[in-house]
């Protein structure tokens, strides 16, 4: 088992999730690929200079923030990409380098065609300094300190941990001009949210739980309103959903729906692919199920063959063309 | 009334089935174009009698691929066609259709201007329920449903009943609603019978009483386990006069087919004893052409 690997995420149309989009991730069986993918998104938002907007139920957003992956600053890795042998100066960076690189990244223009890239390469075995963490302004919702606040809802039916969390997003958006509604703040930066394990129990969503849910709505009003909040401001927003326990199938269809893309990740561990030669240099599977159809009138026709991803030696990789042989 | 007949001319529509549009196309926009002229011109000869149908419901669907080209298309068509068009848009904002309409050569903005188009952005609806001000006792939101102080469409279909309504000024042609799409509802907690009551309601005001057309995108996924969403799809498509159907094809060794589009022509709910007709377009956008394969006509019971 690898114990450090670097994050390239070079799937997306464009580089990135686009501003004013929703990007839905399946999480794997054990949370873990998910997790990095998600963690890899905040960090590129505190690279970039984004604002950030962390939601959870399950760890504290300060314990998440803490845990973000360290920036690669040496050119070479993105140079050698695939190369394993390029793998070699861990020297620490000092941080005098982070903020000559930093300087030089174009500032995000608020257009439609916007899209908040993943442009970086990361030591997931390094932390983040502090220092580049508290660089951008962020925001957090931890379910359980906002149950203790008394809710100011509109009467609507809907689960209230998801009523409380739109809440706490329309008004950071609002509030910090992200939707351009405040002629005084010509807010020209991007919000990225993210939000974790959404639809599990820690929510107060019953779906994960049983086939025929309670409250089977909750969760699609909220990627709804979610979407209208997107829409209308500068914000891109990653999601995880744990969808492997999801049992009614109705509700994911409806979700994918919903989103604007939709990424399921297939890890290897403790299934009968970890032991397949086939498979023996890959540690999963991702699974495309919706793609983004912003602005244009028909969506893009890609290839959407099973995606493998792997970890090298320093190099975490979605790979698109290997498989063909095999599906 | 001239529809838009795009760049394939109606007369040698029945020559480009089989045949390559070797056009040198400067990109996706011409194939899109050509791709829609094609529908367009498939559609008008299944409507021998005018130009364009009244009082014709009519049912997009889409399976395994994004039909809602097909809305963009009807969208620009009914506007050049001079209609007045209620746009019912749940799923995209205001922007996304315009910049995509403006592709086709029509400004959505201009048309609302001049009282054209009325267009009810889901979202911007759904935000100002949510997180608004207390309502004004007289206007209810269009979709006062989502509040949950009532289970029905009602409110949603006042508004398109007064969208359409003819007032004393208006010279435009015969009303249209346009819904995008429909299978929102349900994720929006509507029951299936209220979705269908909606779409009746509409069918008598708009169809029948204003002798306008509808037309409504539903989404349906392959091997579909919401229940729900198939009941919906499956009543519509039984009252449906026309229904055009996008399926993508599952993709295989051959890259370049992105799709069917089949053509069902519902004669037989008009006049006894008449059969539907059936027809099947395959279709390949690559690069810089388009496609078509006309899988023949055939007179099939549905």
């Amino acid at each position: 088992m690898y114990s450090y690997f670097i994050l390239h995420f070079v799937l997306f149309p464009g580089g990135g999730v686009a501003v004013g989009t929703l990007l839905l991730i399946e999480e794997d069986k054990y949370g873990l690929y998910s997790n990095l993918l998600f963690k890899y998104f905040l960090a590129e938002g505190i690279v970039c200079g984004h604002d950030l907007f962390v939601a959870s139920a399950k760890e504290h957003p300060d314990k998440i923030l803490k845990e973000l992956p360290a920036p690669l600053l040496d050119d070479t890795y993105g140079k050698e990409l695939g190369d394993e042998a390029a793998a070699k100066s861990e020297d620490s960076q000092d941080s005098m380098k982070i903020a000559w690189r930093y300087q030089n990244l174009p500032k995000m223009e608020a257009s439609p065609t916007t899209y908040t890239k993943f442009g970086h390469y990361y030591d997931v075995s390094k932390k983040m300094s502090p220092e580049l963490c508290q660089s951008v302004k962020w925001h957090s919702f931890y379910l359980h300190e906002e149950l203790s606040f008394e809710p100011k809802l509109k009467a609507w039916s809907m689960n209230s941990g998801y009523a409380r969390l739109l809440q706490s997003i329309q008004k950071i958006i609002s509030q910090e001009g992200f939707d351009g509604s405040d002629p005084q703040k010509k807010q020209r930066n991007v919000l990225r949210i993210g939000i974790q394990s959404l639809g599990s129990i820690l929510w107060g969503d019953g779906v994960c739980c049983s086939d025929n849910p309670e409250d089977p709505h909750s969760l699609t009003k909220f990627l709804y309103v979610l979407r209208g909040l997107l829409r209308k401001s500068l914000s891109a927003c990653i999601i995880t959903v744990p969808a492997h326990l999801i049992q009614n199938k109705a509700i994911m269809e409806r979700v994918t729906n919903l989103s604007d893309m939709v990424v399921g990740l297939e890890s290897f561990i403790g299934s009968e692919r970890e032991t397949n030669p086939l498979y023996k240099d890959y540690h999963g599977l991702v699974h495309v199920h919706q793609i983004p159809r912003l602005n244009s009138l028909i969506c893009d026709v890609s290839d959407t063959k099973d995606l493998a991803f792997r970890l090298k030696r320093k190099l975490f990789t979605i790979e698109t063309s290997l498989f063909a042989a095999f599906s | 009334m001239e529809g838009d007949k795009g760049g394939a001319g109606k007369k040698r529509w029945p020559s480009l089935a089989g045949n390559r549009l070797d056009k040198h196309l400067p990109g996706k926009v011409e194939a899109e174009r050509i791709l829609l002229a094609a529908v367009v011109s498939v559609s008008h000869e299944i409507f021998q009698h005018k130009e364009y149908p009244e009082g014709k419901f009519t049912l997009l669907r889409d399976t395994r691929t994004d039909g809602s080209f097909l809305v963009h298309h009807f969208l620009s068509f009914y506007l050049r066609a001079g209609c007045k068009v209620c746009f019912v848009a749940l799923l995209q904002s205001f922007s996304h259709y315009s910049i995509v309409a403006q592709k086709l050569g029509v400004s959505l903005a201009a048309a609302k201007e001049r009282g054209q188009l009325v267009f009810l952005e889901g979202l911007k609806s759904c935000l100002d329920l949510v997180f608004g001000e207390e309502e004004q006792p007289g206007q209810p939101s269009p979709l006062q449903f989502l509040s949950g102080s009532t289970s029905d469409l009602r409110a949603l279909f006042e508004f398109v009943r007064v969208s359409l309504a003819p007032s004393a000024g208006d010279s435009w042609k015969g009303p249209v609603l346009l819904v995008d799409d429909l299978s929102v509802l349900l994720s929006l907690g509507a029951a299936p019978v209220a979705v269908l009551d909606f779409i009746h309601y509409c069918r008598v005001s708009v169809c029948c009483q204003l002798k306008g057309n509808i037309v409504v995108l539903v989404h349906s996924n392959e091997d579909s386990e919401d229940e729900e969403n198939e009941l919906l799809v499956n009543s519509l498509c039984h009252h449906s006069d026309l229904i055009l159907w996008a399926e993508g094809l599952a993709t295989g060794f051959c890259k370049d087919v992105h799709g069917q589009i089949k053509i069902s022509k519902r004669l037989s709910l008009r006049q006894a004893g008449e059969q539907d007709l059936v027809q099947i377009y395959q279709y390949k956008i690559q690069d810089r052409n388009v496609t078509f394969f006309a899988r023949g006509l055939s007179a099939a019971v549905l």
